[in-house]
């Protein structure tokens, strides 16, 4: 499969403009960059937990989803889209369906790592034909920027507020894709929007068209919740990779594979140092030990998943 | 031809989900629904049915794969009890907003805490105000009727409710009784192919559950709200259908005894039984009782049950359930309102009984049709909220 940026944009847009997601909020950048990974001929119904994306695309009576799109509550996406799929699967067996359907779920880091769970580890067990995206903002964005398992420790939001005795959140982020692995699914990816976005797209590929319950976790960054200028996305996406923050791999039938090293490994600062969240970590008296407990983690994680990639 | 079976309330419901065929059933272990599941578990087992069977990993995932299997076009079943039910609470209203005709088999049992596994009417009265269809059944054989009838009900296209059919934990789940079945081709003739206007996978796009803004969700509660009002015909059109089709007659409710009735017991699902054999021994020492058997209970048929209470001096409402509003349960409260405006009002008094699978033997009715007579001397409903079979009262 030869990646063409340009000739990939060229296709119809599924997830089409006028949503009202902010600039250079990354969750509809993650959208449409797994609907274009989608085969020309395939049809989709993509469901969507109760989140910015939801509230912000299919506003009654406009709709930004030039598809099969189903919105039922926060922590069921997995579940309910697992309805789509097993619908599709007995119509298709009764020969009901002409059209190739193909089935996937959204939600953010609060619908996955948080709430939705039990929900996501039920229909990858059951090994349902799909594909569950979690948008990564690490926080619940939607509701005012409050604090999830996915929010990087020290990182400041709204119910982890920088205090005088507390400095944000006192937690690392919890590592769900590799409780995802943990349920021996046939392909779990983590990526995030590089470059000319080919590392989205071919895992987006990969995971549409391997059969079974698939899982791309996308760090989708959040200008509002993360405090950065909306142009800054890429850069921000960038850094989280080059400084080991996010690495970029998969995982394939099990095994484990680095997608992206970088060259130079950067320090955690460079990451940290433009994003609003983590400004008081530059000014408190104790900073530099903070960002240093940071950089420990980051070097643990990334040592590890080397390992793990060998 | 009819089929006589022997079987008991849930193996009759399996069997109706066999003979319906539905396209899909998401459903997860409770007492004493759970029978329901395995019967069914074994068809898909056996290939005696095409459905495709999701073993969720909870009942509020069994609520979400079904309203995302029916609005990708398929006829979806469900089936729960108790704290399943309350688990996908969040969900029955989901369903019945967004228009989506799912059917829900609900073993009647008591709620927690602290936990109890036997049988009240705790679980679905608590979800009467969530916009589903609620159908309620004596015994083995109105469950299987009520569940065939329910498809007809939920997907007529002036109705586009979810409706859920209820029978009591253990009393009837469990009991095996004397059943008349269709056959399963006149079942399947009955309940026709489900075929909705419009689904998430034919071809063309579709938004099901957009953000509903201050602009239109009001609208959109109203239309439901008028779908419920609506459903009251139809309801009444597919019991007469089945009737015509089976000989068994249903109405909203069933008057037992009722023309000249001066002291009434209304009741729904098993202890109606119960209420009626008492009736029939107080009739055959000529006092004037009856029940009335609430089949119906959303849509509520107030003007047809004010009418039928109209003649009588002194009501008695049986509630399997207290609503903890500190003025009766949740059947009381409906039936009380619908005979506000009748010129000349029955005495009303209200009776909280049988919680938890306390047993409700003919003890109980007596007391309660004593108490009606001195109700009917005294005049007063002062007391208007009471107990039957707790002990020290």
């Amino acid at each position: 499969m030869s990646y063409n940026l340009k000739k990939e944009c060229c296709k119809p847009e599924r997830f089409v403009g006028g949503h009202r997601l902010c600039a250079g909020c990354g969750a509809g950048v993650a959208v449409r960059g797994v609907l274009r990974a989608l085969n020309d001929e395939d049809k989709s119904v993509s469901g969507v937990a109760t989140c910015c994306l939801e509230v912000s695309s299919v506003l009654y009576p406009f709709t930004a989803w030039n598809e099969g799109y189903i919105h039922s509550a926060f922590e069921n996406v997995a579940a309910t889209i697992a309805g789509c799929e097993a619908a599709y699967k007995v119509k298709k067996r009764k020969g009901e369906i002409k059209d190739n359907y193909k089935f996937v779920a959204f939600a953010g880091d609060g619908g996955t790592y948080d709430i939705g769970l039990q929900a996501l580890s039920g229909a990858l067990e059951r090994g349902h034909d799909m594909v569950y995206v979690c948008y990564d903002n690490e926080a619940y964005m939607n509701t005012g920027l409050q604090r999830s398992s996915s929010t990087p420790k020290f990182a400041e939001v709204s119910t982890a507020p920088v205090g005088s005795e507390i400095p944000g959140k006192m937690q690392h982020k919890k590592d769900l894709t590799e409780i995802v692995v943990g349920h021996g699914v046939p392909y779990v990816a983590q990526t995030t929007f590089t470059a000319n976005f080919k590392d989205l797209h071919e895992k987006a590929y990969k995971a549409h068209y391997t059969p079974g319950a698939n899982f791309l976790n996308i760090l989708a960054p959040c200008p509002r919740g993360w405090r950065y200028p909306p142009e800054d996305l890429m850069l921000i996406c960038k850094l989280a990779v080059d400084t080991c923050v996010w690495p970029l791999y998969e995982v394939i039938e099990g095994d484990w594979k680095l997608t992206y090293e970088p060259k130079k490994k950067l320090p955690i600062e460079d990451y940290i140092k433009i994003q609003g969240r983590f400004r008081h970590l530059f000014s408190m008296p104790n900073g530099e030990e903070m960002i240093a407990d940071l950089q420990a983690h980051v070097d643990k994680k990334w040592e590890r998943l080397l390992k793990k990639c060998k | 031809m009819a089929i006589r079976e022997k079987l008991s309330g849930n193996e009759a419901v399996a069997t109706a989900l066999r003979q319906v065929n539905p396209d899909v059933v998401a459903a997860y272990p409770i007492t004493p629904s759970t029978e329901v599941v395995h019967y069914f578990s074994q068809y898909v087992a056996d290939g005696q049915v095409d459905t495709e069977f999701i073993a969720v990993e909870s009942e509020h995932s069994a609520m979400s794969a079904c309203i995302g299997a029916q609005a990708a076009g398929a006829r979806s079943s469900t089936v729960t009890s108790a704290c399943g039910l309350a688990l996908m609470w969040e969900l029955l209203y989901v369903a019945s907003g967004h228009r989506l005709p799912i059917t829900l088999n609900v073993i009647n049992r008591a709620l927690s805490g602290p936990i109890n596994i036997n049988n009240d009417h705790s679980d679905s009265m608590g979800a009467r105000d969530s916009g589903w269809i609620q159908l309620y059944s004596e015994n083995n054989q109105e469950a299987y009727d009520n569940y065939l009838m329910s498809l007809r009900i939920a997907e007529h296209k002036d109705v586009l409710l979810p409706v859920m059919t209820c029978q009591d934990g253990f009393i009837t789940s469990h009991a095996i009784e004397n059943i008349e079945l269709l056959e399963d081709d006149a079942v399947q003739k009955f309940v026709g192919k489900y075929n909705p206007e419009r689904h998430l996978i034919d071809g063309k796009p579709m938004s099901v559950g957009p953000y509903d803004t201050v602009q239109f969700y009001f609208e959109h509660q109203y239309q439901r709200a008028q779908a419920m009002i609506g459903a009251k015909k139809i309801i009444l059109d597919v019991f007469k259908e089945y009737g015509d089709l089976t000989g068994r007659k249903y109405g909203l409710f069933e008057e037992y005894k009722m023309e000249d009735a001066e002291r009434a017991i209304v009741v729904l699902n098993s202890s109606a039984g119960t209420a009626k054999f008492v009736c029939d021994k107080l009739r055959a020492k000529g006092e004037k009782v009856g029940v009335l058997k609430l089949r119906v209970f959303r849509p509520f048929p107030a003007a047809e049950i004010a009418k039928a209470l109209s003649h009588v001096k002194a009501v008695a409402v049986m509630d399997k359930a207290d609503s903890f509003s500190a003025v009766g349960g949740p059947v009381f409260a409906d039936v009380r309102s619908a005979c506000y405006d009748l010129k000349e009002r029955p005495l009303m008094i209200n009776y909280i009984y049988g919680l938890g699978g306390r047993d409700v033997p003919v003890e109980n009715f007596e007391t309660v049709y004593e108490a009606l007579s001195e109700v009917i001397k005294t005049g007063s409903t002062d007391n208007f909220y009471r107990h039957v079979g707790v002990r020290g009262l």
